[in-house]
């Protein structure tokens, strides 16, 4: 098989629930080894695009293509029961499906949270939740890791620390990276490729060129301390 | 010289405990009290259409309460109402629709004390067979997809990310609550199966540190809650099924001050 058949492929996928139209047609492809983020306001569907992808939410139009065989990482932004089920670290890697300790333990080190395995799934701070998360993704040697808001709850230096743990995973890797965040910043440094949403993909394309798209700038805009440079707009577009 | 029947009655009651407990530890992760109450409730409508039909109880018990399981799970899984509004509203209809048919239905006559909070004493031996082999089927399905009921307990776009089947485990999960609600109705009623399900769970939750411990522990405080309620109700004569969860809530009671043993 060519190394640049699309991991993923999604053509006019659209998800509607009841009347609600949550993802309209959205169509794109992920490359071998590319890093995309996907940015959007709150409520644009970018977990409900997520589930889509992972098939944890029905598709109503539209197909969605996985390249046979294709080994998916997934981070959830959290774990939502882990304040009841007793659990330590070292089993919640090994549910992953890896019998080996010797491996778990290497992985965990290499994300950063080596020490942690006797830990307490529930003890664990919001960073070390994050690279635990990460290490059991990479347990699976994935072909694309699916991060879902992988920085949320992190102060600066923690995520600027799972950036670089993330940028030298690549490196190391070549495992194909699509990334739900808030963060522009680290999005424009970070990404081959950006991916707008909003219901439907506003724009696509390199972080420089979504930055100057005037559909991004009516998303982001007007919030400057996050935008990557301060915009007075006037542009009229089809957003409302 | 202990009575025959309270050896019966504790057999069957250490069996039920034993089987409750990693159900009981499922139900208290993914925080679903209020499904086994529906599934648990579900039950008197089974009986009393089962008696209109003359079919065995426990027949029309199981259908009840897995289509009951199916309908809710399938349910909650969108809609504009919290899951847990719907489970309460699902398990507080099934109650009383239970209720209406069982008072109207013609030719059917319900012992409806029992119905609602069992008699663990008059269990026989042909009854304590049937909790043992269906015990044994619950729990030979649980092992057999534990590591999955785990993940998807844990965050179910993980497992389905990892290639795991949600739909199994729903019908493995769903499925085994309701045969454990027609096992164990007759010996705690059908407005204390949920109890059974949760205190004990809730009770161990503090003192375990993995999860096939907590349901360890579980069986264990269910065990002693079963012997202890035995005993409360032959020297107090109160109704047993009542006495084993008052015995279950004393010990989460206990329990719940135990110092923090987790650290790191």
């Amino acid at each position: 098989m060519p190394t640049n058949t699309p991991l993923i492929r999604a053509e006019n996928l659209s998800v509607k629930t009841g009347r609600r139209v949550l993802l309209d047609a959205v169509s794109f492809a992920i490359l071998p080894g590319e890093a995309i983020s996907l940015i959007g306001p709150n409520g644009a569907g970018k977990t409900t695009l997520i589930r889509a992808l992972i098939g944890t939410m029905p598709i109503s139009d539209g197909t969605l293509f996985r390249r046979p065989g294709l080994r998916l990482g997934y981070t959830p932004q959290k774990l939502p029961l882990e304040q009841l089920i007793p659990m330590q670290v070292d089993r919640f890697i090994a549910l992953s499906g890896e019998r080996d300790k010797t491996r778990r333990r290497e992985m965990l080190a290499r994300c950063g949270a080596g020490g942690l395995q006797a830990a307490q799934m529930m003890d664990l701070s919001g960073g070390e939740t994050q690279r635990v998360l990460l290490a059991r993704a990479l347990m699976r040697q994935p072909d694309l890791l699916i991060l879902d808001e992988p920085t949320q709850g992190l102060d600066q230096p923690a995520e600027a620390r799972f950036y670089q743990l993330l940028g030298e995973i690549r490196a190391e890797t070549g495992v194909a990276v699509f990334m739900v965040s808030h963060d522009l910043h680290m999005v424009m440094a970070q990404s081959d490729r950006v991916i707008c949403l909003n219901g439907h993909i506003c724009c696509s394309g390199t972080p420089g060129m979504v930055a100057r798209d005037p559909s991004y700038i009516e998303l982001f805009g007007q919030c400057a301390g996050l935008a990557p440079y301060r915009h007075h707009h006037h542009e009229h577009c089809d957003h409302d | 010289m202990i009575e025959p029947f309270l050896l019966k009655a504790a057999l069957a009651g250490l069996l039920i405990a034993l089987i409750a407990a990693p159900l009981g530890c499922l139900v208290v992760w993914r925080r679903m009290a209020y499904f086994g109450d529906a599934t648990g409730h579900a039950a008197l409508l089974g009986v009393a259409l089962a008696l209109s039909l003359s079919v065995p109880p426990i027949i029309g018990v199981l259908s009840i309460a897995s289509a009951m399981a199916l309908a809710v799970t399938f349910a909650t899984r969108r809609g504009v109402f919290a899951a847990d509004t719907v489970l309460g509203v699902f398990a507080h209809a099934a109650l009383a629709i239970g209720l209406v048919v069982a008072a109207v239905l013609p030719g059917v006559r319900i012992n409806l004390i029992e119905t609602l909070l069992g008699d663990i004493l008059t269990v026989s031996g042909s009854e304590i067979m049937v909790i043992a082999l269906g015990g044994l089927v619950i729990l030979a399905t649980l092992a057999y997809g534990w590591r999955g009921l785990l993940n998807a307990t844990l965050s179910p776009e993980l497992m389905a990310a990892e290639g795991g089947s949600l739909t199994r485990d729903k019908l493995i999960f769903t499925l085994s609550l309701a045969v454990f609600v027609a096992l164990s109705m007759k010996l705690v009623g059908i407005l204390l199966i949920t109890a059974m399900l949760i205190l004990p769970a809730a009770a161990a939750a503090p003192l375990a540190r993995s999860p096939e411990r907590m349901v360890m522990m579980t069986a264990l405080i269910g065990s002693v809650s079963v012997l202890g309620g035995l005993w409360m109700s032959w020297e107090m004569d109160s109704p047993a099924g009542p006495s084993i969860i008052v015995v279950a809530a004393a010990i989460f009671a206990l329990t719940g001050l135990w110092p923090k043993t987790r650290n790191r």
